[in-house]
């Protein structure tokens, strides 16, 4: 039976090129590419390496975005994915984490009566746009599976059924022994996404696109009024000064020169 | 009529814009310098499926169109021209050739392998004696039992020092002038097939420009590409192929050039304001950036028409002059507007100038393309 791994991704517009209105607060989106988000990129890398080494491994990525979401699909697909998912629907428009980790628990819940129950489930770690990192971690809590977040080294045994990851933690890493079925996060240490092949992009598209009513999800539970959270207020932050670099040949110097140019601050 | 591209192609354009980025222009500067062959470049382009785009995946190929071939072309050689051409001519001049002249057998022995890029592919058509006169082939083959012994020499052949698989035009019977020559495909180690000297280049120095050599060359009969005879139409039908690659290469040089000489403007101050801001600078950008637009819509309509089966001998004649044409005004005007910086190697314009050149040369000259526009238009 297929090893069946859903990579959970969203199109985000390419933060490198965006910017806020300071009038309004928010992101002026026009002229803006959108693109993959990194960390699903990742997310999708490391499920397709499975893919590449073990035979009868399916790979579906499922995203709820706007219908212009469905060229990352595409791309996706292009990299080497069997299927994209799509959930397009007014009725989740709008939606915070809470509600986005409803809409993707009930598409992947849906997916499951379709196809069977998947064996692992990647996400990124965070989205560029909104950089919560919550999504992933609600979405495995809904399905009540294990996760591992912040994974940047990823082992699996050759039996399908023992992972073995590095967890990133700010001051080191942890080393973490899951069984799947499991949901696990990717960050841009765990690997170097492929780019699309031309065969992939050239080949047939298994793009699906489902609404509200077909993930038979409680409209209750999704969209802009069913979000416990929203948007206050976005701004950019002031950039910092540029760095100054300390004179001198030899450290005693540059040291004696730091001391210099603090005191002439009356810093000490 | 329809002037936008689908939504492949303008993956293909991303695609081929991301790789060129990360993985060709970080070494086009070092590459030209060291007149260096970028086989890992060749390497990767294979892995992702560039150096067989417009041919079905029945022989391995992509199953892309020929847009979609002048756009990989056209990205590469948007930050290195060398590595641009190496895909052109495999891909044009040697693949295209024995996909469309060759048997079925042929086809099932040379192609996966071509397009799958385990193989490179050269063409050899011009001699010393034989530039766009092609007709005046010296390179001699006779058959001799079961196997065509070939004698004579071709210079000029781009892949040449790494390729695998050629296709060589031979005269079978001088007193048929044109009628008498034949093509051939002539593998890399066959007795009496050597590789003489790799020229040294004005331009797309990274790129293997070298003799081929026959000296008493065997090949088995089963390589005659297309019947006895067929060679000048064999090479004839690939040149007007090669025309939309190297235009694209030509589009793409052009386009390269112009985008580092915006962000150039943008960032260079003189008399307290940026070149941008220069009006007469404005003005002679703007003329730039229409033509590289002109140039490209001259390319993509021969290609469509390429894949639609009609011919396009012509169109692509005017889009390889017009865009090679333009990828030489461009870098010029590009270097000029670098001002001193653009004259030495720390800006990429200078190479781009330099390997501007040999567009308006191989594949036909400009001249070339006007006597093949001009004999259509003045047809007898």
């Amino acid at each position: 039976m297929a090893f069946k791994i859903i990579v959970c991704a969203k199109q985000v517009p390419d933060t490198n090129v965006i910017k806020i209105n300071p009038a309004t607060g928010t992101l002026i989106r026009d002229g803006v590419p959108s693109i993959l988000n990194h960390d699903d990129n990742n997310a999708l890398e490391e499920a397709l390496k499975i893919k590449d080494k073990y035979e009868d491994v399916t790979v579906t990525v499922v995203s709820m975005g706007p219908p212009q979401a469905a060229d990352m699909l595409f791309e996706c697909i292009a990299k080497g994915a069997d299927e994209g998912i799509l959930v397009s629907d007014r009725a989740v428009g709008g939606s915070d984490t809470w509600a986005t980790s409803n809409t993707l628990e009930a598409a992947i819940r849906k997916w499951e009566k379709l196809n069977g129950p998947a064996d692992l489930i990647f996400a990124g770690r965070q989205a560029i746009d909104g950089d919560t990192a919550q999504v992933g971690p609600q979405i495995a809590e809904k399905l009540d599976l294990p996760q591992v977040t912040y994974v940047e080294e990823f082992e699996i045994s050759d039996d399908l059924k023992e992972i073995t990851v590095k967890r990133q933690l700010e001051d080191g890493y942890e080393l973490i022994g899951i069984k799947t079925p499991c949901m696990l996060t990717a960050i841009k240490e765990l690997n170097e996404p492929r780019y699309m092949s031309m065969a992939g992009i050239f080949g047939k598209k298994d793009i699906k696109v489902w609404n509200a009513a077909d993930i038979e999800v409680d409209l209750n539970k999704v969209g802009l009024l069913a979000s416990p959270t929203n948007v206050y207020r976005s701004f950019t932050p002031a950039p910092k000064a540029p760095g100054q670099k300390v004179a001198g040949d030899t450290e005693n110097e540059q040291a004696k020169n730091l001391l210099v140019q603090l005191k002439g601050k009356h810093i000490i | 009529m329809n002037f936008q591209l689908t939504k492949e192609q303008e993956f293909v354009r991303k695609m081929v814009r991301e790789f060129a980025v990360n993985e060709v222009e970080p070494l086009a500067a070092d590459i030209d310098k060291e007149h260096r062959f970028p086989v890992e470049t060749v390497e990767k382009m294979a892995k992702y499926g560039l150096l067989g785009v417009p041919f079905p995946t029945q022989y391995g190929g992509a199953g892309g169109d020929h847009i979609s071939y002048a756009i990989t072309v056209e990205e590469l050689s948007r930050v290195c021209a060398s590595t641009g051409v190496i895909c052109s001519a495999h891909t044009s001049l040697c693949c295209w050739p024995i996909f469309n002249w060759g048997n079925e057998e042929q086809k099932m022995k040379y192609l996966p392998d071509l397009l799958s890029g385990k193989k490179l592919g050269a063409f050899g058509l011009t001699e010393p004696n034989a530039g766009t006169d092609a007709s005046g082939q010296q390179t001699r083959a006779e058959l001799v039992g079961d196997k065509w012994i070939l004698n004579g020499a071709k210079v000029f052949i781009t892949n040449g020092g790494y390729a695998d698989v050629f296709v060589v035009m031979a005269m079978t019977d001088k007193k048929k002038g044109n009628h008498g020559i034949s093509a051939f495909i002539v593998e890399k180690g066959d007795v009496g097939f050597s590789i003489g000297k790799t020229e040294d280049k004005m331009g797309i120095c990274a790129s293997s420009t070298t003799e081929l050599i026959f000296q008493n060359c065997e090949i088995p009969a089963d390589r005659l590409l297309g019947q006895v005879g067929d060679g000048f139409k064999v090479a004839m039908s690939t040149l007007d192929g090669g025309r939309i690659g190297i235009a694209s290469q030509a589009l793409g040089i052009a386009q390269g050039a112009f985008d580092v000489t915006v962000e150039y403007m943008n960032a260079r101050k003189q008399f307290g304001k940026k070149l941008s801001q220069f009006q007469a600078l404005q003005f002679q950008m703007a003329d730039l950036k229409t033509k590289i637009e002109a140039a490209r819509l001259l390319i993509y309509r021969a290609a469509d028409m390429k894949d639609k089966h009609m011919n396009y001998g012509e169109a692509a004649a005017m889009a390889k002059l017009f865009a090679a044409e333009t990828a030489m005004e461009v870098t010029t005007k590009c270097v000029q507007y670098h001002g001193g910086y653009g004259y030495t190697k720390d800006y990429p314009v200078e190479r781009m100038m330099r390997d501007a050149k040999i567009t308006e040369i191989y594949e036909g000259t400009s001249e070339v393309q006007r006597m093949v526009i001009a004999g259509k238009t003045f047809k007898k």
